[in-house]
């Protein structure tokens, strides 16, 4: 099968060409962070996580959205999906790799990474992470590998592909329920401190990874001979709109329970994202960015109109990814250090190599999700003509 | 035949794996008391320290971080953002914000309250951490083994008290001008890029009968102004202290219960 | 077969490129070097173990040092002789073996080894 991803348009060469000269160029700042250290990157003392951190964040809960189609189609037999299943698990590897390439590019001392098996500890819950991100990567692998080589002979797919699908899907929930814990369990934290966190991930989860695959849908729509399905992608319009009110309202219930309890160590990290604190507030145009994209996203969603018509739909899918991204991907992770545990405001802000490098992590996914989709839906339409 | 066989030494490494795994040193069972006889030992259950607010002055402080850096050969950047810090001095209302209000005294308010690692009886650093490299010994010691900490910061997220350090580059590529002499003290090693660090109570001058550094010179510079010892001993120094005087800790809310204690009265 | 020419070409290279670091070193057979002592570690005259021991396993005897040192918080080693010793790489051993250059790195150097110990650990001040 892997063949079907040789052969391409000089369109599908040159979309991988570029990829990779992206991803070289992150691969070489890397090799020059990995030399000298994180501090070429904007992390300091007391933000001590950041942008890489936060992709990884966002990045599985894009993973784990791969469930939103995988679970109609298995679990209430919702046949229309069974089009779009392949799709969903292709994606879900090639985030599952981002998230796994954010770590590594993350850590002080990546050589040590065998420490983590080597002297495993299950009180921490990065433990418990590595092993559902790798049994996630596993499970996709094999379920849309071979539901895919069924598909290509015509026949259907095996019991045991089936019973892992089945696995898969609780196992989706899991590896974002279990990223959520990384943050929500740090006394002292009090922006992460919230029972409310993993329901959070997944519901911004839920509207985001299917944003984009709905995003991928068009386009793939328009490059190929495969189409989606108009009534599929009009589901998916329909998933992410309920995700995308779920994600909203669980932030909004943040916000009553921080400045009605007007806890100042609840309410500070808010603050400084929305409006600053001491004078420092770089994040605050980014997050009304964040809410003025909410807003757009939600009155299309939720206007049946809007959301039925293909073009606004996208439209509203764009908005989703845009808001999710900049709540999840910058706000979140980095509102959590800011103030310090001293009350003190330190920024954060990327700098050049950390984003480039952070470019290379993603076109290595884009490259692979690429590739893979190649080998679907060459598949699809040979098996359609 | 001279020294061990190979056979020996994996014997001795085996059984003191084992004998770890059972909490007790597998020297004791090989030689009972023989190798412990011999060195100066000092055994504590619940290492922990008393500062006297009364009795410290910001130089005292300065001179404690002097003397702990130049032990320990913590570098000097004089920077926020990759500093690397052991023990500092902080402002009451930045040291426990949480107790801060508009009116508090003068004298509390020109105070500064040196800081460092509160070697918590339930750390949530040691929490996190995925391999162990940060752990909490018998004695409570927050102790860090940095042939096995692989960077990922997750420490540093856990610790609510700001207390680990991560080295964002080569220590030993800190700017010379500022660190004179560097690496200061030859007995100790530095550390290596990517790697988290903190106070570690000066576990090697205690398993030696010294007190720590800071103790040392800050005591030095005024009788009793830190009083470092072993909780769990009644009679001890440092319980009598607390005993007699009012002390607080930093964010106790939190259920870390950091054995720092600031004497106030 | 499909480009038969190519990938025969191809295996060449690889092959040749392979076998690149024999043909640079052919012929250069050098002596292993011989670790030196100074006077302080002549005076001794033991190690903490043999030295057929120590040559063949200090790595190990290092890392055991290394492991029960911070994980055990056992920081003295009987050797079997009964002599105690502080375990320790910077303070103890290179103590008598001040001759870094001469006792660790020519060999280090000679099989290739880079041991990681001196990213962190001092070197001697050595007059050389």
């Amino acid at each position: 099968m892997l063949d079907r991803a040789l052969k391409g348009s000089s369109r599908y060469w040159g979309w991988l060409i570029f990829l990779l000269i992206l991803m070289g160029i992150g691969f070489v700042l890397w090799l020059y962070q990995f030399k000298v250290g994180l501090k070429i990157t904007g992390m300091s003392r007391d933000v001590s996580w950041g942008f890489y951190i936060a992709q990884f964040t966002y990045l599985v809960g894009v993973a784990a959205s791969g469930v939103m189609v995988v679970l109609p189609y298995y679990l209430h037999d919702y046949k229309k999906f069974g089009r779009l299943t392949v799709l969903g698990e292709f994606m879900a590897i090639a985030a599952v790799l981002m998230c796994l390439l954010f770590i590594m590019v993350d850590l002080g001392r990546l050589p040590r990474l065998v420490n983590v098996i080597m002297y495993p500890h299950p009180r921490s819950i990065l433990f418990w992470d590595m092993i559902v991100l790798n049994g996630y990567l596993l499970l996709n692998i094999l379920v849309g590998w071979n539901a895919l080589a069924a598909e290509r002979k015509g026949v259907h797919y095996r019991t045991w592909v089936k019973v892992l699908a089945y696995i898969s899907i609780p196992w989706a929930f899991s590896i974002h329920t279990v990223t959520a814990f990384l943050y929500a369990g740090l006394p002292g934290r009090h922006f992460w401190l919230t029972a409310i966190m993993a329901p959070r991930f997944l519901a911004s989860a839920f509207c985001s990874g299917p944003a984009i695959l709905l995003l991928i849908c068009f386009i793939i729509r328009k490059l190929t001979k495969f189409d989606p399905g108009k009534e599929q992608m009009r589901t998916l319009g329909g998933i992410i709109a309920y995700a995308f009110i779920l994600n909203i309202f669980f932030f909004l219930m943040e916000l009553f329970t921080s400045f009605y309890s007007q806890i100042p160590a609840h309410m500070d990290s808010l603050v400084y994202l929305f409006r600053g604190l001491d004078g420092y507030g770089r994040l605050a145009p980014w997050m009304w960015t964040f809410v003025f994209f909410s807003v757009v996203a939600l009155v299309m969603l939720i206007v049946p109109y809007t959301r039925r018509k293909e073009d606004t739909l996208a439209v509203a899918a764009a908005c989703v990814v845009i808001a999710t991204w900049i709540d999840k991907g910058l706000g979140l992770i980095i509102g959590g250090f800011v103030p310090n545990p001293f009350e003190k405001v330190f920024e954060y802000w990327p700098t050049v190599p950390e984003v480039m490098i952070s470019v290379g992590v993603w076109a290595t996914g884009f490259f692979v999700l690429t590739v893979l989709f190649k080998i679907a839906i060459s598949i699809k339409e040979e098996v359609a003509a | 035949m001279m020294g061990i066989s190979r056979r020996g030494f994996l014997k001795v490494a085996g059984l003191s794996a084992l004998m770890a795994a059972l909490g007790k040193s597998g020297f004791e069972l090989l030689r009972p008391g023989q190798v412990e006889a011999s060195i100066p030992v000092t055994k504590g259950k619940r290492w922990a320290m008393a500062i006297d607010m009364r009795k410290v002055t910001p130089e005292i402080i300065e001179e404690c971080k002097k003397s702990c850096h130049h032990y320990h050969n913590v570098p000097e950047f004089d920077n926020p953002k990759v500093e690397i810090k052991w023990i500092w001095g902080e402002e009451f209302e930045h040291a426990f914000p949480d107790q801060q209000h508009e009116y508090v005294s003068d004298l509390i308010k020109s105070l500064e309250f040196p800081l460092l690692c509160n070697h918590c009886s339930n750390p949530p650093c040691c929490r996190v951490c995925p391999t162990g490299a940060t752990w909490q010994r018998e004695d409570g010691i927050v102790m860090m083994d940095w042939h096995r900490c692989i960077g990922c910061r997750f420490c540093m997220a856990g610790c609510p008290y700001g207390s680990r350090s991560f080295n964002w580059g080569d220590p030993r590529k800190a700017p010379k001008e500022l660190n004179p002499g560097f690496p200061t003290n030859p007995e100790f090693p530095t550390r290596e890029v990517g790697v988290v660090e903190k106070c570690t109570f000066c576990n090697e001058r205690i398993a030696k009968g010294q007190l720590p550094v800071c103790v040392e010179k800050a005591n030095e510079m005024k009788k009793d102004s830190f009083i470092f010892g072993d909780l769990a001993d009644p009679d001890s120094d440092i319980r009598k202290a607390l005993r007699k005087h009012y002390s607080i800790r930093r964010k106790t809310e939190l259920g870390t219960h950091p054995n720092i204690y600031y004497i106030i009265a | 077969m499909y480009d038969g020419g190519k990938i025969i070409v191809g295996l060449i290279i690889g092959i040749g490129l392979l076998l690149s670091p024999f043909f640079y070193n052919a012929g250069k057979a050098l002596k292993p070097p011989e670790p030196e002592l100074t006077p302080k570690a002549k005076e001794a005259k033991v190690c903490v173990a043999s030295k057929e021991y120590m040559t063949n396993n200090h790595m190990h005897l290092l890392d055991e040092w290394r492991q029960t040192v911070v994980r055990n918080a056992e920081r003295y080693y009987e050797s079997a002789d009964g002599k105690v010793y502080y375990k320790s790489l910077q303070v103890t051993c290179l103590d008598c073996h001040s001759n870094k250059t001469k006792f660790c790195d020519q060999c280090h150097n000679y099989i290739g080894m880079d041991p990681y110990c001196w990213d962190c650990h001092l070197e001697p001040k050595e007059n050389k």
